[in-house]
Parts: C-alpha cells; structure tokens; sequence
C-alpha cells in the first residue's frame, strides 16, 4: 500500500478512552431462574414470561450460526450478565449534575451541548431553556392518537396490543440471537400508529433517551395501522460506548393496508482500537412485515462502529403490491469485520423491493454485502432491483457480495448490479495537485460514492452521517 | 514574454529521480523566469510528464538528486497540495475520472482552497455558478459539465478542456501543461489556446509540454527544450520547434553525440 493511504488509514483512534463511571452489575449466568427474575423485576404479565420460557427452551436447542464471514472468540453465555438493567436512573435537574467524567467524554467526543445533556439523563426539557420540548411532543403525537413509549411501559399500559403483535414477525425461535433476545429482553421502543394517522414529526429515540436504558438486549415493536406512516430514527452519530461487549436487538415492523414505515439507523458502536482490541459485537435481527395491500417498509442504515456487526434488516411483502426497501451504507475500518445485507421476501402479487448497498472498507477490514432476494409462487409480477458497490481504501481490506437469488415465479423480474472500486493514489494527487488536502479529498470521494444512500435520510440525519463519515476515514479512521 | 529583470519562478539544478527504481530523470537543469513561456519537446517515454509529476509532487517518484526553487523557497520541503496552493499547477496529460464527485463541488472546493491561501473572498455555490459559467464561456465550454463527476465520461478533449478551466479558475503562477493539446479538435484548440493566452502576463509563466510545433503557432514559446533520455539535451528559441518539424529529433541526438565527442 502506497505510503499515502497508509497513513491516512493508520492513524490512531482518536477517541479510545475509557470512562470510569459507577456501573450497576448483576449476577452472571442464564437460566430459567434469571428469566423469571427479569420478568418478576419488570413486573410482567403471566403471558410475557412464557414468552421469554418458550424462546429460551428454542434457544437452548439451536447453535450459534457459523455462516456469516466474521471470527470472534467464541462467546461464554454463562458469563454474561442479563439482569443488566442499571439502577434506576435518577433524573438529573441540570447539567451540574451530571459525573464531570462524563462530560468531559463528551467534550473529547465533541458531542454537541443539546446531545450531551440528553446522553447523560438530564430531562430533555431542561436543556431547550422554557420550552419543553419532550413535553410538546408527546403532547402533539397524543392528541392524534400515537402510542410512542418504551416497550416495558407499553406492557403495561397497552398489554392487548404487544401481546397481539410481539414475535408474530421474527418468531421466538428465528435464529440464535432473536430467541436470546426474546428470552432475556430488557427493553426497548413501543410504537403504534393508529389507522389513517400520518405521523407529524419524525420519531427519534433521542427523545427518550433520558427515561430509559436499552441494555443489551433491546427490542423494538413498530405498528402502523391502515394508511398510517411514521418516520423512526434510530441511533445517533455521536459514538456510544457500553461494557457489554454483546448486543443482540430485534426490531419489528408491522405495515398494514396502505401504511408506509420507514425506519433509519445510525450505528456508531465502539469499534475497538487500531489493533482490533475491544469493540462491540453487534448481532441484530430487523425485520419489517409488509403485511397489508399497497404497504412499504423502508430500512436505511449507516453502520460505522462495532467490532462486529450482523444484520440484515428484511422485509416480508406479503400484501398485494407492497414494497420493501434496503439502502445501506457498511464502513469498516481496521480489524472491523461486517456481514450485513437485507432479505426481500416477495410473497405477494405485483410487489417491488429495492436493494442499494455501499460498502466502504480500510485498514484490515473485512465488509460483506449478503442479500437473499426470494420470490414465492404466489408473488406473480414481482420485482427486485439490487445494487451492490464495494469500494476499498488501501490493499489490506476485503470486500465480499453473497447475492442469493431464489424465483419461483417466472414472471418476476430480478435485477443485480455490483461494482467494485479503488481510491487511487492518482485520485489523491489530483486532488492534491488542485490544493485539495487527503482527507478532505477521501470524505468527498465516499460522500459521492454514498450519495444514493444518504438522500434516503431525513435532512439532518444526513447531515451528521456525512459527517462522520469523514470522521471515520479521515482523522479517527476509526 | 522575456522581460527585462523579471524574477526567477523556478530554477532546476541537476535534478534526478526514479521511479520503482529506475532513473528516469537524470540530470535535468531549468530556469523559468515570470512572464516566460517554455515549450519542452521530446520523444515518447523521454521523462516530460515524468519532470512535470516530480515538479507536483507526484510521490510514486523518488527525487534522488539535484535541487528545484521554487519563488525562492525549497520546492521540496512542500507537500503537493501546498504547491498547489503556492501556485504551482499541472494540466495533466492524463486527467483522472473521479465518478460521484461532482464536478462544479471540486472545482469550487479548488477555488476556495486556492483563495483562501491568497487571503481573498471565498465563493459560496450560488456565486461560484455565476463565476465558473463566466470562465466556461471563454472557453467555450457546455455549463451541463459542472453537473457531472470530475471527468467522469468525459471525452479526451473534454479533459483537457477541464484542465484549463481549472487553470483559468486557480490563475497559477506557474502552470505546467502536459500535452494539452493532443486530442483536441482544431476549434477547441483555438479557443483552449486563446484561454491560455488571456491568462499569461509578466507575473507568471507557463511550460508547454508538447509534441507539436502547431500548438507554438497558438502560444508563442519564448524557449524550446529538447528532452532525451532525462535529460534537456538542447534548448533554443522558437525556431528550435520548426527544425524538429522538419529534422525530427534524431538530428538533435546525432548533433548532441557529436558535440559529446568532441
Ligand atoms: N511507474 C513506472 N514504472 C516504470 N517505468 C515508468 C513508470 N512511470 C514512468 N516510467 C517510464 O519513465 C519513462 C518516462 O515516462 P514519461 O511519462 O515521463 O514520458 P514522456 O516524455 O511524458 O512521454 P510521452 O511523450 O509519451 O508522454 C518512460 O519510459 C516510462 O515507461
Ligand atoms: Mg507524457
């Protein structure tokens, strides 16, 4: 590798510290007796518990999947610790509150002032002076009828609806993680939007963030009604950082007739350190159900972080005409390994799916693109558009495409291009020759190359990706 | 122009460099003064573009000996972007596709850089329309190329048009033109030419890397330089690039051994 690239990739992260803050740690070990622990901790219904019994019964017969193009040590599961939720957090009035540890994290991380108090669990209302933004807007999705909470609070609040809906689109048993999550779930997002309810805003996690802790195994459950449609942010650009080295989500999505959900992700899990020491293993199963005539699921993803990332956000199009969309940028950089893609399932008639993915990898990288494109007998005059680009900076990286394409109907039409690319030392030299400096010239070279990807996100949301994007590869290249 | 006690620009003392280790450049002496124009002439493979991407900073060559001047300054203590914003600025003879980038955001972003090192007025994108279809216009070039990645698809010719309105945009005080003029149209050189003339004056100068004497009937060389084997074996007026239309350049190498002998 040219001496230029080298140390545009090799420059150290300029963020791996660590922050000593007091953790609240559980006993270690699963069994049914930690289940029904959590269960009993979150006070759940007699339903919820054989809901997490059954998974863990499936989960204790099924083996960790072999097939995705990652190595990691092999994971103890009796070592981790599941009741994990920490001490209930007590609400911060201002921001001298807050362990000055944590802010100077944040101020190292250059996290924005609005963020930082939101991250540290100061209430929203606080930081915006007078006006109480987490107030006005739970106030304004109220008064048209949505149901924006966390997923315990909705187990209590709206038991019929979860119980309706939890598991019925990715099954306790799915895979390995989706029935560990099942079984030790501690929390999560809730959302419902009510028939012909058109979301006013979109909807951010950042505006729970304070009230809640995820943890570990966190899970999500999106339902639109008939003709309703939501916007759902996930995530956030400034990095996160957690001591459990294993996160294993599950997202579900339910569209019915005419709903439309679209659902962004920005993913900046800590990735370990330039050596590859560290990082988060991020195992996740998403998968939206286009259940109702004329729906559309819409995933858009910008992976940067985690030391390991797996997941392929699906969608099943099982009503007439639906759509499913996948738009995904992967950016790994040095010992960062990802398997990710999308599965389209075409069960109904006249349905459509589209597929862009983006993979960047530098440093030792390794970035797979797996997609399955499936068409069922039933899905006649169905069609698939896949496009797959990789583009590689440096000589120490890979980059794989696993397309499998499965038609079973022959008046489907199924589309799949793929490109490979280099940034080149004459790039950077032209470029340089015009003043333009490495680092800008690279963030301009995968901006355009990510250009498909990034119109898909909500404004600002592009704004910050684009960003860290750069920040990624050019400075960190972390 | 040859001015009268005009400053030196660059000044190239025995300069040597190879590439994957191989010499390519191997003793090159050169002294281009403001208001100047030099054309170098030679045959294919003899280190023009080779001086020209060590003059930048290409660093896939490796400068084994010898000193380049540049306004005053070690022009190797510089990094290419830095001489690029010091004014120093090549036309490629090859110029690269950037696909995705798009052209009008690079051509703004070069500006910006370049007038931000001379302590001028940066231009946000609605000004820089204006300003960059005004200097397209010169050269007679369609506006639909600032909407297109950075060469992207773009002709021979229509690269090397983008080349000079790069240089039109940046105004270097040294632009090195490495065979611009090949794969040009008879029209596009006529305005290209006319470009570059309405950019040269008594402050900057310009190389012309060229292989054909009808280019110097455009741009009027006040010297030519005949390069072989890495080296500038002969340099003369503008008469020079009609004898080696005539002679061709073997008649330079024989009269050069000659010489040798002697
Ligand atoms: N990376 C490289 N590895 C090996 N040889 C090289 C490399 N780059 C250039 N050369 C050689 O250096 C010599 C000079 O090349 P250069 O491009 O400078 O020639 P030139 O005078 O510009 O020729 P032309 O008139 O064809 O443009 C050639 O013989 C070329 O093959
Ligand atoms: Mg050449």
């Amino acid at each position: 590798m040219s001496a230029v690239l080298q140390n545009l990739v090799n420059q150290p992260y300029k963020h791996g510290f660590v922050t000593d803050i007091e953790s609240d740690i559980a006993p270690r070990g699963l069994s049914e007796d930690t289940i029904k622990l959590i269960s009993a901790k979150k006070d759940e219904p007699e339903w919820l518990l054989e809901f997490r019994l059954k998974a863990y019964q499936q989960w204790l017969k099924m083996e960790e999947p072999k097939w995705p193009n990652v190595k990691y040590p092999k994971i103890d599961f009796q070592a981790i610790s599941y009741y994990s939720a920490p001490k209930p957090k007590k609400k911060l009035s201002s921001m001298d509150e807050v362990d000055p540890e944590l802010l100077r994290t944040f101020e190292k991380l250059g996290v924005p002032m609005h963020e930082r108090a939101a991250l540290a669990g100061v209430a929203v209302d606080v930081i915006f002076d007078s006006v109480s933004v987490a107030t006005t807007y739970k106030q304004k999705l109220a008064e048209v009828g949505i149901i924006f909470c966390s997923i315990s609070e909705a187990v209590h609040m709206h038991p019929e609806l979860v119980k309706q809906y939890l598991g019925t689109v990715v099954p306790v048993g799915d895979n390995y993680y989706a029935a560990l999550n099942s079984a030790v779930f501690t929390d999560g997002t809730f959302c419902f939007l009510p028939k012909g309810v058109k979301c006013p805003m979109d909807l951010s996690t950042y505006f729970r963030i304070n009230t809640e802790e995820s943890g570990q195994f966190e899970r999500t459950l999106i339902i639109a009604e008939e003709g309703a449609s939501v916007s759902y942010l996930e995530g956030c650009t400034a990095p996160k950082f957690d001591t459990n080295q294993l996160h294993a989500a599950v997202v579900e999505l339910v569209a019915l007739d005419n709903a439309d959900i679209k659902y962004s992700t920005v993913q900046n899990w800590y990735a370990g350190d330039e050596n590859g020491l560290g990082g988060i293993y991020n195992f996740v199963t998403k998968r939206g159900l286009a259940k109702g005539v004329n729906s559309r699921i819409s995933w858009t993803q910008v992976e940067t972080g985690s030391a390991i990332t797996w997941k392929y956000p699906s969608c099943v199009l099982q009503g007439d005409n639906s759509v499913g969309e996948f738009y995904s940028v992967a950016v790994t950089n040095n010992y960062q390994q990802a398997d990710t893609g999308t599965k389209m399932v075409h069960l109904g008639k006249n349905t459509r799916s589209t597929i862009v993915s983006k993979g960047i990898s530098a440093g030792h990288s390794n970035n797979s693109y797996r997609g399955l494109v499936r068409i069922a007998p039933t899905a006649a005059g169905a069609r698939n558009y896949s496009q797959c680009d990789s583009m590689l900076i440096g000589g120490e990286c890979s980059a794989n495409t696993f397309p499998y394409i499965q038609v079973r109907n022959h008046t489907a039409k199924v589309e799949h291009e793929a490109s490979t690319s280099k940034i080149g030392e004459d790039q950077l030299f032209y470029f340089a020759q015009r003043g333009i400096g490495n680092e800008e010239a690279v963030s301009m070279i995968i901006n355009g190359f990510c250009k498909d990807v990034f119109q898909q996100l909500p404004m600002e949301f592009a704004v910050e990706a684009t960003k860290l994007l750069g920040f990624k590869l050019e400075g960190s290249v972390g | 122009m040859i001015y009268q006690d005009s400053k030196t620009l660059l000044e190239v003392r025995g300069l040597r460099a190879t590439v994957n280790g191989i010499e390519i450049l191997k003793g090159i002496d050169l002294t281009v003064r403001s208001g100047e124009i030099h054309a170098i002439m030679g045959t294919n493979g003899s280190g023009k573009s080779t001086l020209a991407k060590v003059l930048a900073g290409h660093n896939a060559y490796k400068v084994t000996g010898g000193s380049v001047t540049f306004e005053g300054g070690n022009l190797f203590d510089l990094e290419p972007e830095e001489r690029a914003r010091a004014g120093l600025f090549l036309a490629f003879q090859y110029p690269i596709e950037i696909p995705g980038v798009a052209n009008s955001h690079f051509l703004r972003l070069a500006y910006n850089t370049v007038q931000a090192q001379r302590g001028k007025e940066e231009l946000d994108p609605l000004e820089f329309e204006d300003f960059v279809r005004e200097k397209m216009k010169l050269l007679e070039m369609n506006p639909d190329f600032l909407d297109r990645g950075v060469n992207e698809g773009f002709s021979g010719g229509e690269k090397k048009r983008n080349e000079i309105l790069q240089m039109a945009l940046l105004e270097p005080r040294l632009a090195i033109l490495d065979e611009t003029d090949s794969g040009l149209d008879i029209d596009a050189l006529k305005s290209v030419t006319n470009g570059v003339n309405q950019l040269t004056n008594k402050d900057n100068a310009t190389i012309l890397v060229t292989h054909y004497q009808r280019l110097l009937n455009y741009i009027v060389p006040d010297y030519v330089h005949v390069m072989e084997s890495g080296r500038i074996i002969k340099t003369g007026g503008k008469e020079l690039a009609l004898e080696l239309e005539t002679r061709g350049y073997d008649w330079v190498s024989v009269e050069q051994r000659t010489a040798a002998r002697v």
